[in-house]
């Protein structure tokens, strides 16, 4: 377990700093200062060189990269360049709103996905599940921008129930979490209807059938239990969805959270900012793809985590 | 029947998109401001915009960017995928741990952000959303096709062709490349839906084809204000996404299911 670990934390550090090395040559090799950005094209030469020397993007590659990772081994993200407030401070402000955002929707696709997608295997070729099907597909083609302007129009501007935008209490969650649920949902409900059908082939559910199982009891108990690892990789692997959909959501709604807070940055060619979500993000995505590894170990004995190969 | 339709429906799209100048007469991008902000009608399906511009005219020119470089970007990530998953899976050892752990560095990361990424620092055009969506999209085409080279180079005939004298190059090309083909229809049915709606999401933060050139996505973040007074302006270039990309969505599920192929084998 102890040598599981620390393999994956090897990986997570040698992955960060892939990302960063490539964020950062990407940002050295291609045109665009962020001092002639930050003041403006009509800027002195002298102003430009001042400023290039203060944000200290002057220095040759290797030293600012080296002074970057320095930093992250500080546990600091450096100032943004525009407020010249501690990006690691923002960050660790606006993380919490993301993650609540994320759970609610990640609760709200997980229950009702999984519910949809049970009820459309169990009744493989039914109504309900070309119903299930059909609306799973299209949930899948809608980009979240667009889902949630219209839920903004039918909810909080047609019928007045609920605040088009803004951070706050559940009121303030329940369209936005909605909106970031609707892809992920889909995909849950997809995956679910797929695992739920080929268990139901099995032979063993047929010899339940046989020894006169009530069909509910195999439904819930033994054919639920079997789909738990494709679901658990779905739920756990489709959480990068979330910090796809979190850009966009928090955009559209006003949520000030990670996702705006990127948004913002890249806007202003604001890199420390800009690099900050990014580490960030990489590091809570890795993390849950390793949690995610630990849990099939506990949810199929047979699954051997610790020596296989990662 | 029911198959049918997301080819019909498509090819109407594709066809509309592609003649757009004879579909509609009226121009993209002539500003009107004697005409702005109307509903539907027979004159101007889809309404107009605050600037007085037809929306259905902007809708099918808009087309060509959006499907254009949703085109574009999977033919450059079946290209590359391929390329780098056959020598990948060919030749294993060390350039197969090299290319995969690079494939491994693009799929450990959230696709979105890593496109956002890529365009931030990109000056804002068609060709910077391009090369977003292929740089993240070619490696999942990469990983699957290598696991594919993987099982059929150990088939008795490659040995055979491998005895017979046939150098790498033709071995790769005329033996196994083919036996890839299905995989790599199916896959590029399954994630075209999934560029376009990367290609609005770009277009939609402002990263992608600068105003006044319309893309879908661009249309709805230009005209979001207008979301209650005006929704036709959202509506349209919405239901243009979901429309195409669900086309496509059905298409790839049609594939898969006729070639046999599984779908959490093709999640991963």
């Amino acid at each position: 377990m102890l040598r599981y670990l620390l393999k994956k934390i090897f990986i997570l550090f040698a992955l960060l700093a892939g990302i960063t090395f490539l964020t950062f040559s990407l940002i050295k090799a291609l045109p665009g200062d962020p001092a002639l950005g930050l003041i403006g094209k009509h800027a002195e030469e002298e102003d430009l060189k001042r400023i290039r020397k203060e944000l200290g993007v002057d220095r040759p590659f290797f030293v600012q990269y080296f002074g970057y990772i320095g930093l992250l081994a500080k546990g600091e993200f450096g100032r943004s360049y525009y407020t010249n407030r501690e990006v690691m401070d923002d960050i660790v402000q606006k993380l919490p709103n993301t993650m609540k955002l994320a759970l609610l929707a990640m609760l709200i696709a997980t229950v009702s996905g999984v519910f949809l997608g049970f009820m459309a295997g169990i009744k493989k070729d039914s109504i309900l599940d070309k119903t299930v099907s059909t609306l799973a597909v299209t949930g899948l083609s809608m980009p979240v921008f667009w889902s949630g302007l219209l839920l903004i129009l039918l909810f909080s501007l047609k019928l007045r129930y609920l605040p088009p935008s803004g951070t706050g209490g559940l009121r303030f969650m329940i369209l936005p979490a909605v909106t970031l649920a609707l892809p992920a949902l889909a995909v849950i409900a997809r995956v679910t209807r797929a695992s739920v059908i080929e268990v139901c082939e099995l032979p063993f559910v047929k010899v339940l059938d046989a020894k006169g199982l009530r069909r509910t009891r195999i439904n819930v108990i033994h054919i639920l239990k079997n789909i738990l690892i494709p679901l658990i990789t779905i739920v756990g692997l489709d959480f990068g969805s979330y910090l796809n959909g979190a850009v966009l959501t928090e955009t559209i709604f006003g949520w000030d959270g990670i996702g705006r807070f990127i948004m913002e940055g890249i806007i202003k060619r604001d890199y420390p900012v800009i690099m900050g979500c990014i580490v960030t993000g990489t590091f809570i995505f890795v993390s849950i793809n390793s949690v995610v590894d630990i849990l099939y170990h506990y949810v199929d004995p047979r699954v051997s985590v610790y020596g296989k190969s990662v | 029947m029911f198959k049918k339709a997301p080819f019909i429906i498509l090819s109407v799209v594709i066809f509309f998109v592609l003649f757009a100048p004879f579909v509609t007469e009226k121009d993209p991008l002539s500003i009107d401001l004697d005409r702005i902000k109307l509903a539907p009608s027979i004159d101007s399906p889809f309404g107009t915009d605050s600037k007085g511009r037809d929306v259905f005219a902007r809708v099918l020119y808009g087309g060509r960017i959006s499907l254009g470089v949703a085109f574009t970007a999977s033919a450059i990530s079946l290209i590359i995928g391929f390329s780098a998953g056959l020598i990948s899976g060919y030749f294993s050892g060390w350039i197969d741990n090299l290319l995969m752990a690079f494939v491994d560095l693009i799929l450990s990361f959230p696709s979105l952000l890593l496109a956002i990424g890529i365009s931030v620092l990109l000056p804002p055009n068609v060709f910077t959303v391009m090369f977003a969506i292929s740089f993240v999209g070619w490696a999942s085409f990469a990983r699957l096709i290598r696991g594919e080279v993987y099982k059929i180079k150990e088939i008795s005939y490659v040995d055979a062709a491998r005895s017979l004298g046939c150098g790498h190059l033709r071995i790769i090309v005329r033996h196994i490349l083919p036996q890839c083909l299905p995989l790599g229809l199916v896959l590029t049915g399954l994630k075209f839906g999934g560029y376009i709606l990367t290609e609005a999401s770009l277009s939609f933060l402002g990263l992608g084809p600068q105003p006044p050139s319309p893309s879908w996505g661009s249309m709805i973040s230009e005209n979001r204000a207008y979301i209650l007074s005006e929704p036709w302006m959202v509506f349209f270039p919405g239901l243009a996404i979901t429309v195409s990309a669900l086309c496509f969505n059905l298409i790839g599920d049609y594939l898969q299911e006729k070639f046999g192929l599984r779908q959490d084998f093709i999640k991963k």
